[in-house]
């Protein structure tokens, strides 16, 4: 079983790795109920520390954590290069204090996660490190392609768009290959970081040779403020060449599906109708993201020991 | 004035390629005589049976952070921490508050030394005012206050029109100028070696390129203006390279690695210590071998430890945001003796890149055991087994990689002008 904290796919087994996807499918029924909550982590405090600014993240790890009725705080530090009032490791420690049952953390340098994991008691969760990992978005990923092919075994992935700052490429690669699946990563040679291959994927600055017979195709959100005029001449540029319609989308399989992490640039990395209809799995993927979650919060926090024994301990109803 | 006897020890003395077992007798601050059945009458006697006898160490790149930013090291504490690890003398950086680039600042470093370091201490003036990059500094002025060379050091001088005259100038005064070769366009925001370490961590990485494509520039300079350029801790294979061809051609260049960049590769960052961030960063396995080789054949003079303190708070961020360096005084000598323990250099050719040729590069007294030299000698044991704790250390900072490592080789004594100034037995005794 995973061990006392989530920081990444890298150090799952692939028996970690399906039994998350396997409670994810007990999750993802609780919430098509009527009344969408279990009692299963009741009396147990939940935060995210977001230092790094994310609505959709935060929201679902928020949502995971109150359909399991836990408390769930949102905890936000300034974090202005300029005005550092605190550092990572005070504020964690601080955290730490107030005894929580879970910290989800989210920061925009890779490795801060894995730090605070070494000083907290509470399990840490991964919400996004710089372009290191971005562990849930990949298990999300991992349960939607399941759910759409019915196997992850045997197939190909192609990952397209800045692999060089993308944590959910990185996941993303670590998760498919560790499960049995052939990743191909496409971008334009300044986005393929150096020695992606040794990562166990391969690389291709044709998008054509990317998707040739890919059962999923993934793009990648561009960062537009910071890359236009440095990475790629400009977005326009990017668009024509490595952006998905339904005339690119033909290199790849019949029944291929088109999945992005959001949000979409439309236009950009995907064209307009790409974005809204199949085979495009995008809210699926949003909608899987909360069981996930709650799947990874369950199996981290809601078998450690409490310090009081709780008056009717909820179970999982299944 | 006391009279020593290191008594059984192996003497290696590069300047005359001596290595026996013989004792040494120092007397009114210097070298008085090598032998046995020496007049030791009133003698202290330091056993050295099992340890080897060699001129004290040389260390070409130190930050003492005095004046300024006494919370990392001062003279004192820094000046302490170096005698410990067996270095006699030290060049420390200009990068103090305020930089050291004007002859006040220069006497004030040294005056301070001559008070409170047990270590022989030469500053390293600034190349330019503020080490901005602007306007060269008043050379000769700060050479009469007791400058021994110019460098900007991480500032790396990005205008190569300005980097020219500068070496030029610097023939006027006929010292090294010292250059931290870093293109800092091609760094960017990298702090760590770009490669499969980088690309894994999902930091951001800085190519080899941006070493390499600076150390070509600054030999093409050298050769231009014939002036003695030397470069500081070399890191990658092409600079290493670039450095043999330009010696083969007889352009005046020295250079230096630290005991990191030959012992250590990228991988260290794995776990996101923050203590091996560092700049130049640690390289890849290709890279180091490169590095050793170059110490081996001579294409790299001598060893330089870079010894950079930060206070833990300051190590304690984001890997980004925490300032690179490490301290390294302490470490060096069972870091870098790993070169002797695989066979790939002689004790007494590690010693010559340890003192004799860092004395040499900045023209100063040192690295030699010959009569009437001055009495500056250290006596390691090679086989010592130790655990290090950068918290029992004499720097004020404790951000060392190898905290906590069992280290094999130690300084048992370090003698500064013929007084016992360190041994491990006793601690650091002056002053």
């Amino acid at each position: 079983m995973i061990g006392n904290d989530l920081l990444g796919i890298e150090d799952l087994e692939r028996e970690d790795i399906q039994r998350i996807l396997d409670t994810a499918v007990h999750m993802a029924e609780v919430s098509e109920r009527e009344v969408k909550k279990v009692p299963t982590l009741r009396g147990r405090t939940i935060v995210n520390l977001f230092f790094e600014s994310s609505t959709r993240t935060r929201a679902s790890f928020e949502i995971a954590g109150k359909r399991l009725s836990a408390d769930v705080v949102n905890f936000s530090p300034a974090t202005s290069s300029l005005k550092k009032a605190e550092s990572i490791l005070d504020t964690a420690r601080t955290l730490d204090a107030m005894d929580p049952d879970c910290v989800v953390v989210r920061h925009a340098v890779a490795g801060v996660p894995k730090r605070i994991a070494e000083v907290l008691d509470a399990p840490v969760v991964n919400a996004g490190d710089g372009a290191h990992e971005h562990p849930t978005q990949a298990l999300l990923d991992l349960f939607t392609v399941q759910q759409e092919k019915g196997r992850l075994d045997g197939l190909s992935i192609a990952i397209v768009g800045d692999i060089l700052h993308s944590r959910v490429a990185r996941s993303n690669i670590y998760g498919f290959t560790k499960m049995g699946a052939e990743v191909r990563v496409a971008a334009p040679p300044p986005m393929i970081p150096p020695s992606i291959e040794s990562l166990g994927v391969k690389a291709s600055s044709s998008l054509r040779e990317a998707l040739d017979g890919a059962d999923v195709v993934m793009a990648l959100r561009i960062q537009s403020e910071r890359l236009a005029g440095s990475y790629i001449p400009s977005i326009r540029e990017y668009a024509n060449t490595f952006g998905i319609d339904r005339a690119k989308l033909a290199y790849a399989k019949d029944d291929a599906i088109v999945m992005h992490p959001g949000p979409v640039n439309r236009g950009v990395e995907l064209s307009h109708d790409l974005t809204d209809d199949r085979p495009s799995v995008i809210l699926d993927q949003v909608r899987n993201g909360v069981a996930v979650r709650m799947a990874v919060l369950y199996l981290l926090t809601g078998r450690r020991p409490r310090a009081v024994a709780a008056p009717d301990e909820g179970g999982l109803v299944t | 004035m006391s009279r020593i006897l290191i008594l059984g020890g192996r003497l290696l003395d590069p300047a005359s390629a001596r290595d026996e077992t013989a004792d040494l007798l120092l007397e009114g601050g210097c070298i008085a005589a090598a032998g046995s059945d020496l007049d030791s009458r009133g003698a202290e006697v330091i056993d050295a049976a099992g340890c080897w006898v060699a001129p004290g160490f040389v260390d070409l790149h130190t930050h003492l952070r005095e004046p300024g930013q006494e919370h990392k090291e001062d003279i004192a504490s820094g000046g302490r921490s170096a005698v410990a690890g067996g270095f006699t003398s030290l060049a420390c950086m200009a990068n103090t508050e305020p930089v050291n680039d004007d002859p006040a600042t220069t006497d004030y470093i040294i005056d301070r030394a001559r008070q409170e370091s047990p270590a022989r201490v030469y500053p390293i003036a600034a190349a330019t005012k503020g080490l901005k990059g602007e306007i060269m500094t008043e050379m000769s002025a700060l050479m009469a206050a007791g400058a021994v060379a110019f460098s900007d050091d991480g500032k790396t001088i990005m205008d190569s029109g300005l980097m020219r005259r500068i070496l030029e100038y610097s023939r006027l005064v006929e010292v090294p100028v010292v250059v931290h070769c870093e293109d800092r366009m091609l760094v960017l925001d990298g702090v760590v070696n770009e490669g499969p370490v980088s690309t894994k961590l999902g930091l951001p990485g800085n190519p080899a390129a941006a070493e390499e494509v600076h150390v070509s520039r600054d030999v093409r300079l050298a050769e231009l203006t014939g002036a003695h350029l030397h470069v500081a801790h070399v890191s990658t294979a092409g600079a290493v390279k670039t450095i043999r061809e330009a010696r083969e051609r007889g352009v005046s260049i020295t250079a230096e690695a630290t005991p990191h960049h030959l012992t250590l590769t990228d991988a260290a960052a794995l776990d996101y210590d923050t203590n091996t961030k560092v700049a130049p960063p640690l390289r890849s396995a290709a890279d180091v071998e490169a590095c050793r080789r170059g110490l081996v054949d001579g294409t790299i003079d001598c060893v330089a430890t870079d010894h950079a303190p930060h206070a833990v708070h300051e190590k304690d961020q984001e890997y980004t945001a925490a300032p690179p360096g490490l301290i390294g005084f302490e470490t060096a000598v069972p870091v870098v003796l790993d070169l002797v323990r695989r066979d790939e250099i002689s004790p007494l050719e590690l010693i010559r890149r340890f003192s004799t040729n860092p004395a040499h590069i900045i023209q100063r007294p040192g690295g030699s055991l010959a009569d009437g030299e001055p009495g500056d000698v250290v006596v390691i044991d090679p086989n010592r087994r130790w655990t290090y704790d950068p918290a029992k250390g004499y720097s004020k900072s404790r951000n060392s990689p190898w905290a906590g490592l069992e280290m094999i080789g130690r300084t048992v004594a370090t003698l500064v002008e013929g007084r016992l100034v360190y041994h491990v037995d006793r601690g650091v005794l002056v002053p």
